[in-house]
């Protein structure tokens, strides 16, 4: 068994005095797609804030590729080839589409993804390059985001929440997008409420409840009931 | 004609107040940073420039030269070692932290240069004219405007129309979401400095050949070039420098009702149009 891409030891991590993770063990391996689900406030996002480095000082308890990254700031993160699409799109609002995707792209790691790949992936949103950001539906928005983090080449991408606020045929699309994205030798981790979205695309699921993992297992295996106890805490 | 004259005098004195304007208006657009410092890092530059001048021979033009890269450096490792430990969800740090410079730069200034005026010397360039008409145009006012018209051209090249620029509104957008796309806050910042400062540089030097300066005199030139940005609205460069205007002609109109209402004019003007446009007057950023 190769060692994995990325492995979390016993994440803790902290908003001052509130503690929003304990002792969080996870693996993710090259390749490999799996999704995180869990009520509001189980930790998806403060997790993946940590591996993405908004949430410093979490040590030597996340490795990529083996090495500590915990404590290394957002940007020296993302240099490794970790990409974020953050909850809420997040896109810079005074640039316009085209100009949000080549802030993206400004690393200039290699790798198949360019404008262009973007463009054929949302046609849309070369329809649209000149717009300001502000003046996309949510879906376009989302697209974008999905884009901007694409423009970096990663070898891991985290999704946040990419259905959250969207129209069901919005959803639809953009999971139908998924296979083509990670499908590129990419490693995803995706948080998302609607758990059967997140299995429909994972390879593995783990769920989190207040903080700590209280199931992990195959996405295709794993049986409702064992969901609803470890995602409710009810039998 | 003297109000014709005057209206033309005040707008090219508006070059000058914008360049003072340009730099704070670029600082708080990237950072949020007021830097009640920026009137005295204008007399740094005049200073520097009055040092390379009598120390080379050089013209205070040829001077900028080396001027420039000297406040753009100066700023860079300002902004890294001390302005980005200020920075955060409380604006009350930097306020005293750029105080806090601005009272340390006087007293050096009077250290190293007394407190007697001092003023470079330009030699013919400040007193060639032209005429247009009956308007003698000082050459001097003339090049003023202009530069600060290229710089300000320049500077909205910079912000939209390369990457750098890019990084800049980023940064200034979502500071913690521009991490995510590899940009180092503090770098960017640093670089945000830097230009400013190079922009003061070309100020700084302007000033001091066009009038005399003392280790006191930021504070006034930190007002004039708060008052052309608000006038101009915040986030728009040519906006700053069509408050620069606004404020330069109502000081030279107010001149010439009576001299010693100069300044206080201005200031009404300011006033005027703070109470009928809160935002400035073209508050949008511009593309």
């Amino acid at each position: 068994m190769p060692d994995p891409i990325l492995s979390l030891d016993g994440l803790c991590a902290h908003y001052g005095d509130f503690q929003a993770l304990y002792g969080v063990n996870m693996t993710l391996n090259e390749g490999e797609v799996i999704s995180i689900i869990g009520a509001n406030g189980a930790g998806k996002t403060t997790l993946l804030r940590s591996v993405s480095g908004l949430l410093t000082n979490a040590g030597s308890q996340i490795r990529y590729r083996g090495a500590s990254i915990g404590n290394l700031r957002a940007d020296e993160v993302a240099a490794l080839g970790i990409a974020l699409v953050p909850e809420g799109r997040q896109l810079f609002p005074s640039l316009s589409v085209e100009e949000n995707l080549l802030i993206g792209g400004r690393l200039n790691r290699p790798g198949p993804w360019s404008l262009q790949s973007v463009f054929e992936l949302f046609p849309i949103l070369q329809e649209r390059r000149t717009a300001p950001s502000t003046a996309l539906s949510g879906g376009q928005q989302q697209m974008v985001a999905i884009g901007r983090a694409l423009m970096s080449n990663p070898e891991l991408i985290l999704f946040d929440e990419i259905s959250l606020g969207l129209a069901p045929v919005i959803i639809k699309s953009i999971y139908d997008a998924l296979p083509g994205i990670v499908g590129e030798g990419m490693s995803a981790v995706i948080v998302e409420q609607d758990i059967s979205k997140a299995l429909s695309v994972s390879d593995r699921v783990y769920c989190l409840m207040e903080g700590r993992v209280t199931l992990e297992g195959a996405s295709q295996t794993i049986s409702r009931e064992a969901i609803s106890h470890a995602y409710f805490g009810i039998e | 004609m003297d109000w014709v004259n005057a209206l033309v005098q005040g707008t090219l004195l508006g070059g000058l107040y914008a360049l003072f304007a340009a730099a704070l208006s670029l600082i708080f657009g990237v950072m949020r940073l007021v830097n009640i410092a920026h009137g005295d890092f204008i007399v740094l530059a005049a200073y520097l420039g009055l040092t390379v001048v009598m120390s080379t021979g050089l013209h205070p033009l040829l001077a900028l030269s080396l001027v420039v890269p000297m406040m753009a450096g100066f700023g860079y490792a300002l902004q890294r070692g001390i302005l980005n430990q200020t920075l955060g969800d409380d604006i009350l740090p930097p306020l005293l932290v750029t105080f806090g410079l601005s009272v340390i730069l006087q007293n050096l200034f009077l250290e190293g240069y007394t407190a007697d005026p001092q003023k470079m010397d330009a030699g013919l360039l400040e007193t060639a004219s032209v005429s247009l008409g009956s308007l003698s145009l000082g050459i001097l006012p003339l090049l003023t405007f202009a530069i600060a018209v290229a710089v300000i051209a320049g500077l909205q090249f910079v912000f939209y129309r390369t990457a750098l620029g890019r990084a800049f509104r980023a940064v200034s957008d979502n500071q913690e979401i521009a991490q995510l796309m590899g940009l180092n806050k503090r770098h960017i910042f640093g670089l945000a400095m830097a230009l400013a400062l190079a922009v003061t540089a070309v100020a700084g030097v302007l000033l001091g050949i066009r009038t005399s300066f003392d280790p006191t005199s930021g504070g006034a030139r930190l007002i004039y070039g708060f008052e052309a940005v608000i006038i101009g609205g915040l986030g728009n460069l040519w906006g700053t420098l069509a408050g620069g205007v606004i404020l330069g002609v109502a000081q030279t109109i107010g001149a010439k009702i009576d001299p010693g209402f100069q300044l206080l004019a201005g200031h009404i003007a300011f006033l005027l149009v703070l109470a009928v446009r809160p935002n400035g007057l073209f508050p949008r950023v511009s593309g």
